[in-house]
């Protein structure tokens, strides 16, 4: 009788024993990379455990960029962040120093393992003849976008029309300010995520064009059915550089810090890159880049340090209190 | 304590009655319960917020909560409250006369929806209201259709956000003084002469008055601080259609964690301000009743 009791006692000892060696991650990252990570998680922990034969579950969490990193501030125990834009890491920097403030060059790439862009959505058989960013200041046109004052990908929209403005307009930065404040004009809503303006766009059925990340484009399209919308490219845009970084304090806190650091060194790898190009990011290879160029088609794309000079200075410029986003409702 | 008892001044007549009248002892004890459950669980937390914005000095305390943007948003907020509050004190009054008063299929079914905005998340109420008032909802695509009305993502919208989130308080507090009120004094009126209006005005309305003003009290409260469901439906414009909540929200999502708790302690300050106006008024009308 007692037995099969000490063999299950036995076996629930084993089960405990094997699961305190599982190390816990976990990734701390924004919204429209939930279902990248999915896939990722379980194809680093498989791969992690054939070459040091250690196991590793990585928990994630998701949610608006900022957001998300100021439940890292407030104490979320994040190992590894995975998020929109570089000020919200530069944020945790700046708030409790809980990464280090060179932690952009501890990876390769500036520690950016995919890139997108910022495209637009329209309905099906396009009835207001949107082209590009020009179509959008039209009277008449409603335009979705979240409010970039909360959304990392409201920020690349708001700065992907303004670079083209400035283009348009020989860098004429009066022009471009003109220019964006008639587009905020046409602006009914501002949620506060990329997922809540998806949802106004496609679910609620509010607005003539939605301004998205390409990767949520593509899954928008995926979602609700490729006969619903289409999606444009504009004449140029934004190359969006999401970024990641180990959390030091925390990590130096778990002893985590060795397998949280192979954890994003893995994403530079080409299995992950092409994981990456499958849920619709941009891979950084060359090789990859030409295997999937009829998803990415190539377009004139300019970056944030090229026209803006960097987040550090773009951040507060355009989004802090009293900014130029700001202005555009102050009249 | 016993020798100031023992003399007697008007003061110490009215504690020795007053100490005579209890029943059950224990008072030290319950009131010192009373001030420490009180200090845990609402006095620390709010002056938590004051401490955080001591540092803060007075230009840049009045340039984050006297800003146009935030200036805007307290008007959209007060404004919103304070209309949804009364309707609710209004119609609410009438729905618990209707479940208190008539006898009818389906009254104990009604009975319990008055408290289902108790029992949703307010995303979802949120969410629904959005989807119901939006362009191309059930009731916001006739709406603009017929009258050019646009609920979803304008004031309007808040507004019946807020109406749907308060309306428990006003029937639940009305409820059992409509209940307790017996019908003979109506039918007493009645047969003394007084018209319908006279009943309603100068017999039922003064009973029932105290009970509304608190159930406006709590559903303009509950208006103030709501955030979930509004969200959904405000549209979230700057300068239009922003209430102070998101406004807060969206400083912490700036790490402006001092800009944010000063505009909570401004609000703070406003609401305890109405509320204490509000409890003064009541006092004030039952002095005045009892004369």
């Amino acid at each position: 009788m007692i037995r099969p009791f000490l063999l299950l006692f036995a076996s629930w000892l084993t089960l405990v024993a094997a699961h305190g060696q599982t190390t816990q991650l976990l990734n701390v990252s924004y919204d429209p990379t939930r279902e990248f990570y999915q896939e990722y998680n379980e194809v680093f922990a498989k791969a992690y455990e054939q070459k040091t034969g250690k196991k590793v579950q990585v928990q994630q969490s998701h949610g608006g960029s900022s957001k998300q990193a100021r439940s890292v501030i407030d104490g979320l125990p994040a190992d590894v962040v995975t998020l929109g834009v570089v000020a919200d890491i530069d944020a945790l920097h700046a708030n409790g120093n809980l990464v280090a403030a060179d932690w952009q060059k501890r990876l390769p790439n500036n520690s950016v393992p995919y890139t997108s862009t910022v495209t637009l959505l329209v309905r099906k058989r396009n009835p207001k003849g949107i082209k590009d960013w020009d179509d959008l200041v039209k009277p008449g046109v409603q335009v979705i976008t979240p409010n970039p004052k909360t959304s990392s990908g409201g920020r690349w929209n708001f700065l992907a029309a303004f670079g083209y403005a400035l283009r348009q307009n020989h860098g004429d930065a009066a022009q471009a300010r003109e220019f964006i404040g008639k587009l905020y004009q046409n602006v009914p809503v501002l949620d506060s995520g990329a997922r809540g303006s998806t949802i106004t766009f496609a679910q609620r059925q509010l607005g003539d064009v939605l301004i998205a990340w390409e990767n949520e484009a593509y899954l928008t399209l995926k979602e609700f059915g490729k006969d619903q919308f289409a999606m444009i490219y504009p004449s140029v845009s934004i190359k969006a550089e999401p970024p990641v970084a180990v959390v030091d304090k925390v990590v130096d806190q778990k002893g985590t810090r060795e397998v949280a650091t192979a954890y994003l060194q893995f994403l530079f790898t080409p299995e992950a890159q092409e994981l990456a190009a499958r849920n619709f990011y941009r891979p950084l290879g060359p090789e990859l880049q030409a295997k999937y160029a009829g998803q990415f088609p190539s377009l004139p794309l300019f970056t944030v340090d090229e026209l803006f000079g960097g987040w550090a200075k773009a951040q507060p410029l355009f989004f802090a209190d009293g900014g130029i986003f700001d202005q555009i409702y102050q009249h | 304590m016993v020798a100031s008892l023992t003399r007697s001044t008007s003061i110490d007549g009215r504690w020795r009655l007053w100490l005579r009248r209890q029943i059950l002892p224990g008072f030290g004890p319950a009131l010192g319960f009373t001030l420490l459950y009180l200090s845990l669980i609402v006095l620390i937390p709010v002056s938590a917020a004051f401490v955080k914005i001591s540092d803060l000095g007075g230009e840049a305390f009045m340039k984050a909560v006297a800003s146009p943007r935030v200036l805007a948003a307290y008007g959209v907020s007060l404004r919103t409250s304070v209309g949804a509050a009364s309707v609710n004190t209004l119609l609410g009054t009438v729905v618990a006369w209707v479940l208190v008063r008539y006898r009818f299929p389906g009254r104990r079914v009604l009975d319990a929806m008055v408290d289902l905005p108790f029992a949703l998340p307010t995303a979802v109420a949120g969410i629904a209201l959005a989807a119901i008032y939006g362009p191309h909802g059930w009731l916001g695509a006739p709406l603009a259709a017929a009258a050019g009305l646009k609920v979803a993502y304008t004031e309007l919208g808040i507004f019946v956000a807020l109406t749907f989130v308060g309306l428990p308080f006003v029937v639940r507090t009305v409820q059992p003084v409509l209940a307790e009120l017996d019908p003979e004094y109506e039918e007493a009126a009645a047969s003394l002469g007084a018209s319908r209006w006279q009943t309603i005005l100068r017999v039922i309305g003064p009973e029932l008055v105290p009970a509304a003003v608190t159930g406006f009290a709590l559903a303009f409260a509950r208006a103030l601080g709501e955030y979930g469901s509004v969200v959904f439906i405000a549209g979230n414009m700057p300068m239009k259609t922003e209430i102070v909540p998101l406004l807060i929200v969206t400083k912490l999502d700036q790490y402006d964690f001092r800009g944010a708790t000063a505009i909570a302690v401004v609000m703070l300050v406003i609401s305890f301000a109405l509320l204490l106006v509000i409890n003064l008024l009541q006092h004030w009308a039952a002095r005045w009743q009892k004369r």
